[in-house]
């Protein structure tokens, strides 16, 4: 496991590199958040209609060409984006890099929706005839595809692979990446999670259907985790994928580091396809912790996966209770409020959000909480503002998903 | 359509198919791949094109024919003789 002393087996964050519906970087994206900036905004998509979501607007252009846009898929551009500036971000010189060494594991929530609709909608105006469906729809919606257009757009000829773990899948890259490092399959990973999830209408559908879909007059006070008036989920798309090394490779190069991964835990509900299951969330948060070899009162912060389902907030709160109950010390925060749900990016960039903490000694607060939720009054929740936390060591980054799926990795300060 | 009609209408289609490239100075005489980044995938772009725009069916062994502009021309002219350019 990751907390061995020895230096080749402890694996650190060099790079980050993120797209989000509030910022393209992490520099950005930490300044709306400590500024309360929301990214929702007011979203059209087919037969849905009117709606919310949140939306990136980073330059797709950066690193590809307009063909490579056409061809792909907005998953595979937002990997790519990421994947560019993380590298960027590490301070790696990429031409002395041995593509071989390289691998790179995208975590999605799903992948192909997007582009199986737009085919359907594209025969529909043929009475649906199969002759005009695209050469391209397999390329694009092959489960690998975000992960191997990274490959493709860097050379790299590692590994790669996409990690479906419904909204678990930002950790869940993460983790991957780690344990690839750990098993020598690679020596630098491209690792975290990705959604086109916005360009499908069957997500806002589902949703919808499900009672789940938020709504609001006002769309930046439309995701309101914890929030008596709270009624769904904001749809956002985005990604984040990390720079993992060995904490001996990155201090041999002098590189700046993000923080250690020390713990990590993933756990299945086996209990309900949609309803979460506080039982195994504290597991997995009490798994994590013990492999960290850490107690719960030594977490500083909490990055919460709340995404403004009375069910699933509630019942988070419940396992953060069982497992945080006594802690005078964690604060406890959520990135859902500024940015929505980003499905398969989600734990990835709620993470990345915090880990300036370590060094700017904030606590990102959680947004639109007018009328706190009883049930989710926990003591260290922080609520409208930044609260200053001087020393933040370690950061747990909590990501749960449908089919009972639980992620939760932590974090030290290095 | 006619010849130049078509000329025009491959020509649209290419600029969708490679929008980075310049097709200003394209020699009509030479094969496409010779002046253009054009894989597989890009020429069943260009089949699958001309199926949605005109509903025709070219057979793949008649691929061979869609390989310079001039020889897509003189390949399509009687295909496309009694249709009216596409909008």
């Amino acid at each position: 496991m990751i907390r061995s002393a020895v230096d080749d087996q402890r694996i650190v964050i060099t790079g980050v590199g993120l797209t989000a519906p509030n910022g393209d970087n992490l520099a950005d994206f930490r300044a709306a958040l400590l500024s309360g900036k929301s990214g929702v905004d007011r979203y059209h998509i087919r037969y849905v209609g009117d709606t919310l979501a949140g939306e990136c607007h980073f330059d797709e252009l950066m690193y590809q060409k307009r063909k490579e846009l056409r061809r792909g898929t907005r998953a595979g551009s937002v990997s790519i984006y990421c994947a560019n500036q993380a590298v960027t971000d590490s301070g790696i010189e990429w031409s002395k890099i041995d593509p071989e060494r390289v691998g790179v594991y995208v975590g999605v929530t799903e992948h192909g929706n997007v582009e199986t609709e737009n085919e359907i909608n594209e025969i529909k105006a043929f009475d649906y005839d199969t002759k005009v469906w695209s050469h391209h729809h397999n390329p694009r919606t092959v489960a690998n595809n975000p992960a191997g257009e990274v490959t493709l757009n860097m050379g790299i000829t590692g590994p790669h692979y996409t990690i479906g773990a419904a909204c678990a899948a930002g950790n869940a890259g993460l983790i991957q990446g780690a344990q690839m490092l750990l098993l020598d399959d690679c020596d630098l990973a491209i690792a975290g999670g990705v959604s086109e999830s916005i360009r499908t209408f069957g997500i806002f559908a589902g949703f919808a259907s499900q009672g789940a879909l938020a709504e609001n007059e006002d769309p930046t006070r439309a995701s309101r985790p914890f929030d008596l008036d709270r009624n769904g989920i904001v749809v956002a798309e985005g990604g984040c994928l990390f720079i993992l090394e060995r904490y001996s490779d990155a201090a041999r190069r002098g590189a700046k580091i993000y923080g250690e991964l020390v713990g990590h835990a993933m756990t299945s509900d086996a209990s309900d396809f949609v309803l979460p299951n506080p039982a195994q969330q504290s597991r997995c948060m009490n798994l994590a912790l013990k492999r960290a070899q850490i107690n719960a009162d030594q977490i500083d912060i909490v990055s919460t996966h709340a995404t403004a389902t009375t069910s699933g907030d509630i019942q988070e709160c419940i396992a953060l209770r069982r497992v945080f109950g006594d802690s005078t010390n964690t604060l406890i925060n959520n990135t859902k409020s500024f940015i929505g749900h980003a499905m398969g990016a989600a734990g990835s960039l709620e993470l990345a959000g915090n880990l300036p903490s370590f060094v700017d000694g904030f606590c990102h607060h959680t947004i639109n909480v007018d009328h706190l939720d009883p049930e989710c009054n926990l003591p260290g929740l922080v609520l409208g503002e930044p609260r200053v936390k001087k020393e933040v060591t370690y950061i747990l980054n909590n990501s749960f998903g449908m089919l009972g799926i639980n992620s939760v990795v932590i974090i030290k300060k290095v | 359509m006619t010849n130049e009609e078509i000329r025009e209408e491959v020509l649209d289609i290419l600029e969708n198919i490679a929008p980075d490239e310049d097709l200003s100075d394209l020699d009509d005489s030479l094969n496409f791949r010779e002046q253009l980044e054009l894989d597989s995938m890009d020429f069943l772009d260009i089949v699958m094109e001309l199926r949605k725009r005109h509903r025709i069916q070219i057979p793949e062994d008649d691929y061979i024919n869609l390989a310079s502009m001039d020889s897509t021309v003189t390949y399509l002219t009687p295909i496309l003789k009694d249709v009216e350019k596409a909008k």
